[in-house]
């Protein structure tokens, strides 16, 4: 094993240099997770806003159940998902397994509920404030739904910058479902995973440090977002 | 005598302008409690006037929440609201408009505030929005966000909108509070050009000057009851009640 120093030096000069495995690598990162996060918002937006503006039976049991699944642990997603897309699961014959595409669907599966809860809490505190007067506009309930996340796309944005980071940090769902193959699925965090376990910690080190500047951006993002809708009096 | 005992005074009846399509008003027997509060106690109300009526009493007398069970807004824990003959129902309520005290503006441009009416209705043009615009006078603040007007500003844009919707009945609800004088006064034209085209305004306020300008009927509200509804230039000249009286003189109505 190399010596850490060199190792942060050899990381960073494939950074710079940039490396076409590492590129490859960070490239399908951001493929697979940022069409899992768009997904998610197609799915978990919606899903939200109605579990935000509409009062049922049993609504109180699907806003825990959402809540519940926000924690769920990747691997476990990733088990369920790779029983369904495996050569003698219901889904085998889309042979699927082991393709960026199972991967985006685990990782949609996993960020859905994350989107869906996040987006129900912001859009049920705007729906507060505007309930009585869309009531009495006679808005239908289709309107009220899309004028609340229009009126909420600030902080959704950040709700889905969220997601994202959630997704693109995950290790277990991908690993399973994909199973980190070269050129293939192989993506940052799988690819960190192996890289350390073999001993090649320069490009381990690389990886990571992009991921955390990744970090940095999606956070430096959304503070961006939430400034300019304070300046519009919009947060 | 207790002022709940007064007759309640059927209104003089001046020649009236186009009559709005949702009259007579007919509230019977109403009352709303909440939290085990009783907060509005009405028998009886009848309002079939044209132009404007004026709804007055002291803070927390209820004004607010009629306003919201003439609207549907809340629904009464009894008795009954009939508008034109036909019980309280969403098709009649989308006919009102209510401009609420607080002014609740989305997070858009003025332009866009009106814009997302005009299309909920159905009635959306660009020149139905420059039209509202310029009578609310904020057509040079079209682009700006509706949230970041002053307070006088939003209210207008709150009228505008109101008036988007062409109701048959107009709430508003203490609408001048934060309106400079000049903006009192075209807001007093505004409201009395609609009252002319036959939309009934029904109209909290808490200026006596201005009931006195606006009001053809004034209904007074005492904790929850109408202690007197007459036409306004006998309740200015000669309250009924000593709650009105006391309110008229400034004082404490006990
Ligand atoms: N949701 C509620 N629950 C319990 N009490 C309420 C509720 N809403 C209003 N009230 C009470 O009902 C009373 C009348 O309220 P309302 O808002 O109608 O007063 P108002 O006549 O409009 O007064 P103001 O002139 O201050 O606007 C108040 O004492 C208020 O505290
Ligand atoms: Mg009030």
């Amino acid at each position: 094993m190399q010596d850490f120093g060199d190792a942060i030096g050899l990381a960073l000069n494939l950074v710079l240099s940039g490396d076409a495995d590492l590129f490859e690598i960070v490239l399908l990162s951001l493929r697979v997770s940022l069409t899992a996060t768009a997904i998610a918002c197609v799915l978990g937006l919606p899903l939200g806003a109605v579990l935000a503006v509409s009062r049922f039976r049993g609504r109180q049991a699907a806003l825990v159940l959402v809540n519940a699944l926000m924690g769920l642990p990747p691997v476990v997603v990733g088990l369920i998902v790779y029983l369904h897309l495996s050569r003698a699961g219901p889904l085998g014959f889309l042979g699927l397994l082991y393709t960026p595409t199972a991967m985006i669907i685990a990782q949609s599966i996993l960020i859905t509920p994350i989107v869906a809860a996040l987006s129900r809490q912001v859009i049920e505190d705007l729906h507060g404030e505007y309930s009585e007067q869309f009531r009495s506009l006679a808005l239908s309930r289709r309107q009220v739904v899309q004028a609340l996340i229009w009126d909420a796309r600030y902080s959704l944005v950040t709700v889905a910058l969220a997601g994202f980071g959630r997704a693109v940090a995950e290790v277990g769902a991908v690993m399973i479902v994909g199973g980190n193959i070269d050129h293939l699925t192989r993506v940052m965090t799988t690819a960190i995973a192996l890289e350390t376990s073999k001993g090649d910690l320069p490009l381990a080190l690389a990886l990571g440090l992009v991921l955390m500047v990744l970090a940095l951006g999606i956070n430096a993002a959304a503070q961006s977002v939430r400034l300019t809708a304070a300046r519009f009096a919009y947060a | 005598m207790p002022d709940t005992l007064l007759p309640v005074m059927p209104p003089a009846d001046p020649p009236a302008p186009a009559r709005s399509a949702l009259m007579p008003l007919r509230v019977r027997d109403l009352t709303l409690q909440m939290r085990g509060q009783p907060l509005l106690d009405i028998p009886a109300l009848d309002l079939d006037c044209a132009g404007t009526t004026v709804i007055m009493g002291a803070n927390g007398a209820g004004k607010s929440l009629l306003l919201r069970l003439l609207h549907g807004l809340i629904a009464p824990s009894s008795g009954t609201i009939a508008w034109g003959g036909a019980a309280m129902s969403p098709a009649i309520a989308r006919r009102q408009a209510l401009v609420f005290q607080k002014p609740v503006l989305l997070r858009r441009s003025v332009a866009a505030n009106l814009d997302f009416v005009l299309r909920a209705r159905r009635a959306g043009t660009a020149e139905a929005r420059d039209a509202l615009l310029a009578r609310v006078g904020l057509t040079h603040k079209a682009s700006q966000p509706a949230r970041l007007l002053s307070g006088g500003e939003q209210q207008r844009l709150a009228l505008a909108r109101a008036l988007a919707t062409r109701p048959d009945i107009l709430f508003l609800d203490e609408p001048t509070a934060s309106l400079d004088p000049a903006a009192v006064q075209s807001f007093e034209g505004i409201v009395s050009d609609i009252a002319d085209e036959g939309t009934s305004v029904i109209f909290v306020t808490h200026d006596v000057g201005q009931a006195r300008r606006m009001a053809r009927e004034v209904v007074f509200l005492h904790q929850g009851r109408i202690t007197e509804h007459s036409a306004a230039p006998r309740f200015f000249a000669a309250p009924q009640s000593r709650a009105a009286r006391a309110y008229l003189a400034g004082q404490l109505p006990l």
